[in-house]
């Protein structure tokens, strides 16, 4: 038991770090109510604060914690009664809560209040913002600033969306068996945005906002243990095998690198490693999907000791997969830039400009830079300027811009 | 908690599709005691559209709103939470070619709003 205040002051951080949301989830479930049990974690931290210096750090702080919380909302409710004249509503609210078991398994109630979070009633945007907030734990600010939307706007969302969980009823519960597969969709979903919106920012001067990357991970991570389904073995697979290569990715002056040109020494072989095997997992279960196939192209990547050694051949088969199972014409553009790589770049151009042809992605930076990529490759300048040139006119990313600018000049 | 699932959709395909889907989900949804009041609607172009300005009743021809999809009818349903009236709503034999809106109700009675106050953001 630790009697000095500033050790105990070091776990307490510990512990908020490792327990706090965990704490929180539970508490949401046993007062029904985000707000309130956003305050009432407060009050037990604060209590943990006064108590554990003196009495020492429990031998099971969450379940401490979940205690002094509940505890501490029960007074507040009645105190509230007692001031408003017989307020029922307060008295049953007290009564309710105190009547809640505290037993529940805390990964259940983790999982509730993800599925909360990215409840689909809810707007996409609202559920990235409110799964920022309550399951990693972010502030307010921090969210405001990694999507680059003012910190108002995005406190605003938070409380729409608190606010439509309360009024239409959203209930705290993991989804019922049958409706499991589309509500996970819609987790992953959220993981996968969060993640994509540090891997490759869409506007803005630095190419990675790592801390979204961080907060994906780990929100993969939490995922696979509360809920190792194959598509979410997949993501965290797909997520892992691209962050292995963020250390490549940028060059000496924040310059964007490509696969092709990457120092693979620079990889993390760890993240590699640990993505590889959850692709193995995800594709031995036959239950598998985009997320997983798409982590399998990673790994063929990541795999491959050289640019020169990859297996191209194997990649196209994937994209082949993947494009049966979500038909998307950027799944088709990136089909085509392996092709490209197996069967030379005049058979890319072709598929590029069908894509193109068809109307899809007439406004997709990428889908220019790849066709001007395939015309420079065949030595056709003219055509590539001119489409390295429209590639630009969409482009708000700075490093992307610098990267475009410099094919350009190397055409010259 | 009450809900008001309003079945929207283009009045053609509607209209293709055999009443008596609609009739059995109805019965069925009464005995389990989660529809408590449905009907089916006219067509939008049966609708009058009535207003009062300035103290004078303004009628004129309907719908109130022109859109692809026409309000057909609707089930006033009671479910535990939102979950289970997004569950009852899917089983409305229209959502198949057609949009549920699922609305849950205010408790006006209960709690009504006595005007001026700013609506809570």
């Amino acid at each position: 038991m630790q009697r000095d205040p500033h050790d105990a002051a070091a776990s307490i951080d510990e512990v908020y770090r490792t327990e706090s949301r965990a704490v929180l989830a539970t508490l949401i479930r046993l007062l029904g109510d985000f707000d309130l049990a956003e305050e009432a974690l407060h009050e037990a931290f604060r209590a943990a604060l006064e108590q554990w210096p003196r009495d020492g750090v429990p031998a099971n702080p969450r379940a401490w914690l979940v205690s002094a919380g509940r505890f501490k909302a029960i007074d507040g409710i009645r105190r509230l009664s007692r001031f408003e004249a017989l307020d029922p509503d307060a008295h049953d609210a007290a009564a309710r809560v105190e009547e809640t078991p505290e037993t529940g398994a805390v990964a259940d109630d983790r999982l509730r209040l993800v599925f909360t979070c990215c409840h689909p009633a809810l707007s996409r945007d609202a559920q990235v913002a409110l799964t920022l907030r309550e399951v990693c734990g972010l502030a307010t600010e921090e969210i405001a600033a990694a999507f680059l939307v003012p910190p108002p706007t995005l406190a605003q969302r938070i409380v729409r969306a608190k606010g439509k969980i309360r009024d239409a009823r959203i209930p705290y519960e993991v989804p019922a068996q049958e409706d499991l597969p589309q509500r996970l969709d819609s987790v992953l979903r959220v993981v996968y945005l969060v993640y994509n919106e540090g891997y490759n920012a869409s506007s803005g001067a630095s190419l990675t906002r790592t801390d979204l990357s961080g907060e994906a991970i780990r929100l993969g991570r939490l995922l696979t243990q509360l809920l190792p389904e194959p598509e979410v073995l997949g993501l965290l697979a797909l997520m892992l095998l691209h962050d292995a290569r963020r250390a490549a990715r940028t060059g000496a002056r924040g310059d964007l690198v490509l696969l092709d040109e990457q120092d693979r020494g620079l990889w993390n072989r760890a993240q590699i490693e640990e993505g590889a095997a959850l692709v193995e997992r995800a594709l031995v279960s036959r239950r598998f999907g985009p997320y997983s196939i798409q982590a399998a192209i990673a790994a063929v990547h990541a795999e491959a000791p050289t640019a020169e050694a990859t297996d191209w051949d194997q990649i196209v088969g994937l994209y082949d997969a993947l494009l049966r199972a979500e038909p998307s014409p950027v799944i088709a553009l990136n089909r085509a830039v392996a092709v490209a790589m197996r069967d030379g770049p005049g058979a890319g151009l072709s598929l590029i400009e069908e894509i193109l042809d068809g109307g899809a992605l007439s406004e997709y930076r990428l889908a220019h830079a790849a066709r001007a990529d395939m015309l420079r490759r065949l030595r056709r300048p003219a055509e590539a300027r001119a489409a390295y040139e429209k590639a630009l006119s969409l482009t708000r990313q700075e490093t992307e811009r610098r990267f475009l600018q410099r094919r350009l000049a190397e055409l010259a | 908690m009450k809900y008001l699932c309003l079945v929207y959709g283009e009045e053609e395909r509607l209209a293709a599709m055999d009443d008596r889907d609609c009739l059995a989900f109805d019965a069925a949804a009464r005995a389990s005691g989660h529809c408590l009041a449905s009907e089916a609607l006219q067509p939008a172009a049966t609708a009058a559209i009535v207003r009062v300005r300035q103290g004078r009743v303004a009628v004129s021809d309907g719908p109130f709103a022109e859109t692809k999809e026409a309000l057909a009818g609707f089930y006033l349903i009671e479910a535990r939470d939102l979950n289970e009236a997004i569950q009852v709503a899917s089983r409305i034999p229209p959502a198949e070619v057609g949009t549920i809106e699922v609305r849950p109700i205010r408790p006006i009675r209960e709690q009504p709003r006595t005007g001026g106050a700013k609506r809570e953001t």
